[in-house]
């Protein structure tokens, strides 16, 4: 059975007197024990909701939830508030986009690491202090016992990120949430915090969910990807056939605009046309249809079915894409480099 | 931090020497002096001519000012026109009276007012939050004399719950220690005495607290909500923490910081002096007898209370910018 099951989850927001916004629109997936799952998409796809529906981080009012994820056989989503905090932390924990303003500024590091481990490991004072450094020290960070009496803004960008991560590993838990964890921060660290996540799941054998807009990101990481568009998994599929065979024309899309280096000078980036808003009611027909170059009239006839392949590969298409434009559009079918280099160095910064 | 109390008190000097010139200048510029309130409206001009040179009042400005800064040095304000008796004095005996005053008041806006201000914030758009704001907004509209009247109508004079006016009741006979009838009681451990002079601070405290509990609830409404969309308070729920540590460490702690400089700056303004409320419960604290000595042109009292009501201001606000460095790391002070 898989650590994670997620079936049809929805997510509407609603509040008074205003249309309610499906944000997430039955969303399935599974993450199996020790798996590094990617969801990707665009801002406003719902990826980042999916997560925080995960967690039962989003607001109690105005907003709906519905569908079914297990964790471990058990509904995270009917389960009762207290042992989902029980969870949180200990079975399951996140790290978020942006590492400073997810760090409490009034409040040492070492507290904000010792707090996790006080809550679910029940350790206090000089036990619970050296567990926090070695759990700096675990992220990469140097000299921790002088870190742990510092303030997330005597840190650099990266080293944020790392002591979030350690907060999130601090007791081991089974399933990590990674909500774009280096958006907010520049390349080389990006790759580091990137290098270290990967470490670190491997070595605990904790499953991962990668959320990202960047493909690059999940290449180098992640064994099975979902593509999301307008609140719906589009395509799902393993690292190899997605990047080697991407069926949804949106995932075609998102391949074709990343910049690469062997592509031919003045060559010019091939974007999506359009935006997210741009997009029609599930309901209607395929979201994605006024922005695909691929539209029928079949595609306004009600929203397409998820179609198995027996390799795995799973879309939501009425118009897939087939082999020969995919290798137009994505120039080889080879991966995009993984945007991961050498993470070794630690030359993250000083505070 | 030392070498900052230091200079924050040594920009203190100049800050004095500035207010003293303009108040100066200002107090000398009003219309009428101090005769027309001692003397009958039909004196004769010699008579006043002789009751201002009498006072001081005949010599050159300039003069005057540079007496009263000769005696400022030695910490004199001089003496009052209307008792005659120094200024210091009369501060002195006064002011504890203000002080209790304010610090029972702020107690109460303090005590009642971050708690709903929370709540609010906790139950944000259902009824309770419309209750709390449009209560709080009652708080500043009401007039504090209104106030001051109707609790004194309703909680003295019809149920007799509390006394309606003074410090303390005259049949009490207390010990004088330090002017602060509470203080004094606990110090003299006159409890009887201490106690009934608690119980005349209530009502007039309660009617002076109005505006600064209204504002502490409004600004700790503002800040909890802020602070419970930020994104460190979604990474404590994101671990697991229980919900009072994550109320306590992650919101309050962070929310109470704006509050902090509230509290302080509107401290500030009741030790200057609450005239109506002294007033209405007949106080004696400074409040009232700034605003005599207003009307009567009492120009020594004006400047020494005055001056010493800036000091405590500047000092007030030190003590705020000071807990503001303690509360939050990213201000810490050199």
């Amino acid at each position: 059975m898989a650590l994670l099951e997620v079936e049809d989850l929805a997510v509407t927001f609603q509040r008074k007197g205003t249309a309610p916004v499906h944000a997430v629109d039955g969303v399935s997936f599974t993450v199996a024990e020790g798996q590094v799952v990617g969801l990707v998409g665009e801002s406003g796809c719902g990826k980042s909701v999916t997560s925080l529906a995960l967690m039962g981080l989003l607001a109690k009012r105005g907003v709906k939830v519905g569908g079914k994820a297990l964790f471990d056989g058990n509904d995270l989503l009917t389960m009762p508030g207290s042992t989902l905090r029980d969870m949180r932390g200990s079975e399951m924990a996140m790290i978020f986009q942006d590492p400073l303003s997810s760090l409490n500024p009034v409040i040492p590091i070492g507290l904000q690491v010792t707090e996790v481990l006080k809550r679910h490991r029940g350790m206090k004072g000089e036990p619970a202090e050296k567990e926090a450094a070695d759990l700096l020290d675990r992220v990469g960070i140097p000299d921790p016992r002088r870190r742990l009496k510092e303030y997330p803004h005597q840190l650099s960008g990266g080293m944020r990120q790392r002591a979030l991560i350690a907060m999130a590993v601090a007791c081991r838990p089974r399933l990590l949430i990674a909500d774009e964890p280096t958006t907010a921060l520049d390349v080389t660290i990006q790759a580091q915090i990137l290098e270290l996540l990967k470490e670190l799941v491997a070595q605990q054998g904790t499953a991962l969910i990668m959320i990202t807009h960047d493909l690059g990101v999940v290449a180098g990481l992640c064994d099975e990807i979902n593509v999301m568009y307008a609140g719906r998994v589009v395509e799902g599929a393993a690292r190899r056939p997605l990047f080697a065979s991407p069926t949804h024309p949106y995932s075609v899309g998102l391949l074709g605009s990343i910049p690469r280096l062997d592509a031919p000078r003045g060559e010019k980036l091939k974007p999506i046309p359009g935006s997210v808003r741009d997009n029609i009611a599930w309901a209607d027909g395929c979201a994605f249809a006024p922005r695909c170059a691929h539209r029928t009239d079949e595609c306004l006839d009600g929203p397409p079915a998820l179609v198995q392949t027996y390799t795995g590969h799973a879309y939501r298409c009425v118009n897939p894409v087939t082999g020969d434009e995919v290798e137009a559009v994505t120039a080889a079918a080879t991966l995009p480099a993984p945007s991961i280099v050498d993470a070794t160095t630690d030359s993250d910064g000083e505070a | 931090m030392l070498r900052y109390i230091v200079r924050r008190l040594l920009q203190l000097v100049p800050t004095l020497f500035g207010l003293s010139i303009l108040l100066f200048a200002w107090l000398h510029s009003l219309p009428g002096g101090p005769e027309a309130a001692m003397l009958d409206v039909r004196a004769t001009d010699a008579k006043r001519a002789e009751v201002r040179a009498a006072l001081g009042l005949d010599e050159p400005l300039i003069v005057q000012y540079g007496r009263f800064m000769k005696r400022l040095v030695r910490f004199d304000l001089g003496d009052s026109f209307t008792t005659g008796t120094p200024v210091m004095e009369e501060f002195g005996r006064r002011f504890p009276a203000t002080v209790e005053l304010t610090v029972v008041a702020m107690i109460i806006a303090i005590c009642a007012g971050i708690p709903l201000g929370y709540l609010a914030a906790r139950r944000h758009g259902r009824i309770f939050d419309g209750l709390t704001v449009t209560g709080s907004l009652l708080g500043i509209c009401i007039p504090i004399f209104f106030l001051g009247f109707i609790l004194k109508a309703i909680f003295a004079v019809k149920l007799g719950w509390f006394p309606s006016l003074g410090r303390q009741d005259v049949d009490v006979n207390a010990t004088r220690v330090t002017e602060f009838y509470v203080l004094d009681g606990i110090l003299t451990q006159e409890w009887d005495a201490s106690l009934n002079a608690l119980w005349h601070l209530i009502l007039p405290a309660i009617a002076l607290a109005s505006i600064p509990f209204a504002i502490i609830v409004r600004m700790t409404r503002a800040s909890v909500l802020e602070v419970l969309g930020e994104d460190y308070v979604r990474t404590a729920e994101a671990k697991g923490l229980r919900e009072n540590t994550v109320r306590g460490r992650h919101v309050l702690r962070n929310a109470m910081l704006p509050v902090v400089t509230s509290i302080g700056l509107l401290t500030g303004g009741l030790l200057s002096g609450a005239v109506l409320t002294e007033t209405v419960f007949v106080f004696g604290g400074i409040g009232s007898f700034l605003a005599t000595a207003i009307s009567n042109r009492d120009y020594p009292v004006l400047m020494g209370f005055i001056m010493i009501i800036a000091v405590i201001y500047v000092l007030i606000n030190l003590a705020v910018d000071l807990s503001y460095s303690v509360l939050d790391p990213r201000v810490r002070v050199r």
